[in-house]
Parts: structure tokens; C-alpha cells; sequence
């Protein structure tokens, strides 16, 4: 098992440099991108669909050319260099597996064409194999594997070439929900192991959080913010994020700031002198996560509160969320998200707001209830632009060194 | 210009929805009317070999003979014997060779341009490739004599072979355009970051792949090409130069029809095309792009 150690090859890290992408037609797919992905970290790209995330990924292995701007991995530029001269390896949503190898020449194809002497590709491929657990399989060909082991093989055939980067296009999106889990669990163990720099795409903004040390929020083609998955929740620096990250959503509505309060509805709550945009009396979005609500009872004293009136009460163990309409105009964001999130099907224009509160609190729909907010925990944005108000704290542009990253998975 | 093997993906037509059409008495019904259609299109054949193996007075008898029951093989001596027949065999085995070889290169460069690579007036190409085959064969024959005329390639086996591959390109393009189209294109890009050239990728994993559309399309070229008559009865003069269906033709004469030789000659001109198939009809696994992507 020995390759499977830290690498110790050449430094792979990934410059995007005023990276665009224009289709014929005048589509913009890309915008602009300028993105530092440091030699061993694990990058997700996360956007809703459309947002030229996947371009930017096959723009990075070569697949797609290059409209303006640079791209380099290591210290060499590779913009126009094609994808067998970039030393990546990509897996890819439908996992692409040659139907007519078997498992072993499947896993073996990149050593082959590269020429890998034969006694070593075959020693390879019987490491990958088992570190995969594919040891039984590898005379099978992919139309006798279940998808689970499919895509097992996929990550073989990244691996076995030992690359400057791996590149994953939704790997996980094909598998059903609970293998999908097993599957993320195991790929940040992977990375954890071989340290291989990772690009990785996906629409999905849980695989996005548990995966990345960094994750690239793409909207139209552009990079709305890139962060650590703990300063996007809770740091977002645009409504769009801020939209995007976290299940249930976080509650978006326009308030109005009146001297130390916000007023939404026809609630009015005192602002943390803290934490409040620098403008007096003006619109805003103001955005509340489910979590910032509380049970009154349990709630600390003199903590704002509001009365409510539970249109929905899902209990779910852990806790209920708890939604309520709020007398104020919804901000429609269009997040694209129409898998794994909620969107609602019934047309109102009220906002619902959802809290998410311990579930031992006796919430019904139908019985008024009292809920206590944190201003503390209060996201503003401005109406037009969808930038934050809020200034942004000291910015940890360096990625978290590795030990700190797996802890935090 | 429609093939056989046009049909050939209604094989897989589900169980279930055989089944669902009516109790016994029309299954019943549906298999006599395909015993039908079986006796009518087989009925030729067993008349050609049957009459192949008879005695001239069975052949000429006024009630007939269903069945040869004093088999000769007299016919086949005769045929065999008879002037060019080797040199022929020997030519309509090199033009078929060069068709169904050149036809394949060529039709798999072709398609794989009209199917992987975007170019200006691709649409229009494919259209017109189509369009040339509603032109009558007929209606080509002066024209192509002419062209190959000025060309010197009259009474050669290379201008039958270039007049054959005009006919059979087509649609060989054509049908292995949509193989392709069928095989994923992440497959190739899958194999280009695995480190194969564009070109590599083509040959290692879409070649492979498109077997089943080679397999069809060859035997079409080798049908077309060993069964051809008209366009080589006019461009080859030369006894020695012709093809086994013009040497066919030889035995009708100012005199008669040899009928006996003639189907014995048949029977022989007929057999490469059934081994070809026979040999080669296995190969025609639809499906086998089953396990590359998802499902």
C-alpha cells in the first residue's frame, strides 16, 4: 500500500486566473473566474444548475476550451494544453466506464496508454482494487456491477494514475440517498489519506459543506464567494448565498431599519448594536436562520419575541421546524434547487418563515405561539445588489491546515 | 436502397407485448400468416437449389418436380466447367474485398466527422446523403459509364469498385453516424483524460464499441457488392474481367437457357453470402453499451 501514502510528487496546485468561457451564441457559461486552489486542498464548486460550474470543472481538465483568461496546475500553465498532457483524473456523473473492459483493464486504461511498465500497472491496479474492496470484481464488466460499485470504479480508475488532481463532476448524484451518504463519508476519508488536490461539483450544498475545505459558490458564471463551509453559513456575503446554503433555507424578508430596530411585518425587533448595517431608516433583506428562533420558555431573559401563528409543525426527533407565515413581502430567490430542497408549490406572497426549535416545546398549527430571536444571529443585505451590510470579519483567505479540516467533517 | 438488417433492432419487441395480443386462436392466426410469408420468401431459394440438383428431363417436366429425386451433381461439373468461371470468382471476390474494406475506413472516418465534430454545413451534408440515395440506379448508369469512361476506368475492377462504393457509402456512413451518436461522449473524454489522444480515444473505445454498426454495415457492402449486376454488366467487356453475376448471365444464349447449370451456378454465386453471414451474425450484439453510464 505504499503509493496510497501522502504524495510526494510535485506541488498540484490550481490557478484560475480571469477564467471565461463564451459558447457560440454568445452564452456566457463562465465569467470571470479567478480562483487560487492550494496543493492538496479539497475545493467544491456548488451552484444551482445553469451556473457554470461544470464548465469551469471541464475547463480545468481540458475537455472544454478556454474563452480568455489562464489556468494553471503546478507551476505550468495548461490553458491550451490537452487534457492527456494536464495529469488529472476525472470522474464523472455518469461514471463513463468503456463497456467492453472489464473491471481490471477499466481501472488499468490510464496506465496502458501511458505506457506504465506492465508488472507495475498490475500491481496498481491490484492496490486499488482492494483498497476499494473490488478485489472480487475486477473480471466483471460494468453492466454486471450495481451502481454503488460502478462508481467505486470510477474512483479506481482517478486513483490508480496517481494524478496531480482528481476532478469530480457530481460523482455522488447517481447513487440513492443512503449509498450516497456512505459514499461521501468515504471520499473524504479518501482524500484525507492520498492529500490529492480536488476539484469537485456538485448542485447538492450538504455534499458541498461535509466535502469541501473550501467551497466556491457559483451563480451565472460567476464566483459569489468562496469560503470554509463554516464562514458561508454563517458569514454569507451575498443574499444569494445565503439563500443557497443551509436546509431549511434561512428567511428572507424586506425590513425597513428604524433607528435600533428592524421592522418586518408587523413585528418591530431591536437590533444588536453589534451587528447591524451602518445605514440608518432604509430597506433592507434582512435574513434570520431557523436556528436564530427559540421557544420563548427556553429562550434567555429579555430576548425579543415574537407571537406566531404555526401554519406548519414538522417534528422531526431532533427537533420541529416550525413555519409561519409573516405579514411581510417573500423574497424570491431562485436557487435552482429543486431536489434536495424545499420549494414551495402554493402561491403566496406572504413569507413563510420556519424556525427550528426543540421539539419538546408543544408547538400545533392553529395554537398561537411565542418565539424568541437572537438580533445577534441577524444577516442583512442590501435590496438591489443582494451584497451583505455587514462588515466582513478579518477574512481567512488561507485554507484551515488539514488537521483542523477533518475534524471539522 | 434498404437492407434487411433495417429491421433488425425489432427483434428485442418485450415478451409481454407479444403475449398481450389475444388469446390462442390468434396466436394461432399470427403464426400461420408467418409460416405464409416464411413458405413465400423461402420458396425461390428451395427452387433454385432443388432444380440445381435434377436431371434435365425433371427440369423440363410438364407436371413439376417438387423434389429431385435422382439428385445429379452434373449441373455443378457443368457450371464449374464452363469458361471464366474461377477468374471470376476471383474477381468478384477482390471487388467485394476492396468494398467492404474501403466502404468501412471510409465510412467510419466519415461518420465519426458527422457525428463528433461540428463543421459548417454538416446539416446540409447529411441530408445530401440521404437525398443521393432516392436517385434511381437506373437513372446513373450513363453518367457513371461516361465519368468512368474519361477516367479510363471502364472494363476494370477498379471502377466497379469505385462505382460500388458510391452506391454503398451512404448509407454505411449513415448507419454508423447513429451507432455512434450512442455511445456517450463522456466515454471519449473519459479516455482522453485517462491520456489518449482524440484519435486514440476513437479507435480505443468508440471502435470497440460501434462493433454491432460494423458488423451491419459490412454485410450490407458485401451484399450489395457480391449481388450487383446492372453496373457491372455494363462496365466490364471482357469475359475474364466480370463478376459471377454477369458470368450468370452467360448462360442464356441466342440458343436457350441452360437451366439446370444455371441454377447450380446460382446456388454457388449465392453460398459466400450465407457463410458471410452465418459467419458473422453473432457479432451483432445489440446492447453493448450497456454499463457505461448510468442504468
Amino acid at each position: 500500500m505504499l503509493f496510497f501514502r501522502v504524495r510526494q510528487g510535485d506541488m498540484a496546485n490550481i490557478t484560475l486566473e480571469n477564467v471565461s468561457k463564451i459558447f457560440p451564441g454568445g452564452i456566457v457559461a463562465v465569467d470571470d473566474v479567478t480562483l487560487e486552489i492550494a496543493d492538496g486542498e479539497f475545493v467544491v464548486l456548488v451552484g444551482p444548475s445553469g451556473c457554470g460550474k461544470s464548465t469551469l470543472l471541464r475547463m480545468i481538465a481540458g475537455l472544454e476550451e478556454v474563452s480568455g483568461g489562464r489556468i494553471s496546475i503546478g507551476s505550468e500553465e495548461v490553458t491550451d494544453l490537452a487534457p492527456r498532457s494536464r495529469d488529472i483524473a476525472m470522474v464523472f456523473q455518469s461514471y463513463a466506464l468503456y463497456p467492453h473492459m472489464t473491471v481490471r483493464q477499466n481501472i488499468g486504461y490510464g496506465l496502458k496508454v501511458r505506457r506504465a511498465p506492465k508488472d507495475e500497472a498490475r500491481r496498481r491496479v491490484a492496490e486499488v482494487a482492494e483498497l476499494l474492496g473490488l478485489e472480487d470484481l475486477l473480471d466483471r464488466r460494468p453492466a454486471h456491477l450495481s451502481g454503488g460499485q460502478r462508481q467505486r470504479v470510477a474512483m479506481g480508475r482517478a486513483i490508480v494514475r496517481e494524478p496531480k488532481a482528481f476532478l469530480m463532476d457530481e460523482p455522488l448524484s447517481n447513487l440513492d440517498a443512503k449509498l450516497r451518504v456512505g459514499m461521501r463519508a468515504s471520499l473524504a476519508q479518501l482524500h484525507t489519506r492520498l492529500g490529492t488536490t480536488t476539484v469537485y461539483v456538485t448542485h447538492d450544498q450538504t455534499e458541498a459543506m461535509t466535502l469541501g475545505q473550501r467551497v466556491a459558490v457559483l451563480r451565472d458564471g460567476r464566483i459569489l464567494q468562496v469560503d470554509t463551509p463554516q464562514r458561508l453559513y454563517h458569514e454569507p456575503r451575498d443574499v444569494f448565498v445565503a439563500a443557497f446554503i443551509g436546509t431549511p433555507a434561512m428567511n428572507l424578508v424586506e425590513a425597513t431599519i428604524d433607528g435600533d430596530d428592524a421592522l418586518f411585518g408587523r413585528f418591530r425587533i431591536p437590533l444588536d448594536p453589534e451587528r447591524r448595517p451602518a445605514l440608518d431608516h432604509r430597506k433592507v433583506t434582512l435574513g434570520i436562520r431557523p436556528e436564530a428562533f427559540e421557544a420563548a420558555a427556553s429562550a434567555p431573559a429579555g430576548a425579543p419575541t415574537l407571537e406566531v401563528a404555526p401554519a406548519v409543525v414538522e417534528e422531526l426527533g431532533s427537533d420541529a421546524h416550525v413555519f409561519f407565515p409573516v405579514d411581510a413581502k417573500r423574497i424570491g430567490l431562485d436557487t435552482g434547487l429543486t431536489q434536495d430542497d424545499e420549494g414551495t408549490f402554493l402561491a403566496q406572497e406572504e413569507a413563510l418563515f420556519s424556525a427550528r426549535i426543540d421539539p419538546r416545546v408543544d408547538a400545533a398549527v392553529g395554537r398561537p405561539l411565542t418565539l424568541a430571536v437572537d438580533p445577534a444571529r441577524f444577516h442583512f443585505f442590501d435590496v438591489e445588489s443582494g451584497i451583505s451590510l455587514l462588515p466582513a470579519t478579518p477574512a481567512a483567505t488561507e485554507p484551515l491546515p488539514n488537521e483542523l479540516q477533518s475534524a471539522a467533517r | 436502397m434498404s437492407s434487411p438488417l433495417a429491421g433488425a433492432p425489432l427483434a428485442g419487441v418485450p415478451a409481454r407485448a407479444r403475449r398481450r395480443r389475444g388469446g390462442r386462436r390468434g396466436r394461432l392466426g399470427w403464426n400461420a400468416l408467418g409460416l405464409a410469408v416464411f413458405a413465400l420468401i423461402i420458396f425461390p431459394v428451395y427452387w433454385m437449389i432443388a432444380t440445381a440438383f435434377k436431371r434435365g428431363s425433371d427440369i423440363f417436366a410438364d407436371t413439376p418436380v417438387w423434389f429431385p429425386i435422382h439428385p445429379t451433381l452434373s449441373n455443378f461439373t457443368d457450371a464449374i466447367h464452363r469458361p471464366h468461371f474461377w477468374a471470376d470468382v476471383k474477381n468478384s471476390l477482390i471487388i467485394v474485398g476492396c468494398v467492404v474494406a474501403l466502404s468501412l475506413v471510409l465510412a467510419f472516418l466519415a461518420a465519426l466527422a458527422l457525428a463528433k465534430f461540428r463543421f459548417y454545413g454538416r446539416k446540409a451534408f447529411i441530408v445530401l446523403i440521404i437525398g443521393v440515395q432516392m436517385i434511381p440506379l437506373n437513372a446513373l448508369i450513363i453518367p457513371i459509364y461516361l465519368v468512368l469512361a474519361k477516367a479510363n476506368q471502364v472494363d476494370k475492377l477498379s471502377g466497379v469498385i469505385i462505382t460500388y462504393l458510391t452506391f454503398v457509402l451512404p448509407f454505411t456512413v449513415w448507419t454508423l453516424r447513429g451507432f455512434m451518436i450512442g455511445v456517450p461522449r463522456e466515454l471519449e473524454e473519459a479516455a482522453q483524460v485517462d491520456g489518449s489522444t482524440r484519435f486514440g480515444a476513437f479507435v480505443r473505445v468508440l471502435l470497440p464499441l460501434i462493433g454491432p454498426g460494423l458488423v451491419a454495415t459490412s454485410i450490407f457492402a458485401f451484399i450489395q457488392a457480391w449481388n450487383e449486376f446492372i453496373m457491372a454488366y455494363v462496365l466490364l467487356h471482357s469475359p475474364e474481367k466480370q463478376t459471377l453475376t454477369v458470368w450468370l448471365a452467360s448462360f442464356t444464349t441466342n440458343r436457350g437457357t441452360a437451366w439446370g447449370p444455371l441454377m447450380a451456378g446460382a446456388t454457388l454465386t449465392a453460398l459466400p453470402v450465407v457463410i458471410f453471414f452465418v459467419a458473422i451474425q453473432r457479432k451483432i450484439a445489440f446492447g453493448l453499451t450497456a454499463g457505461a453510464v448510468r442504468g
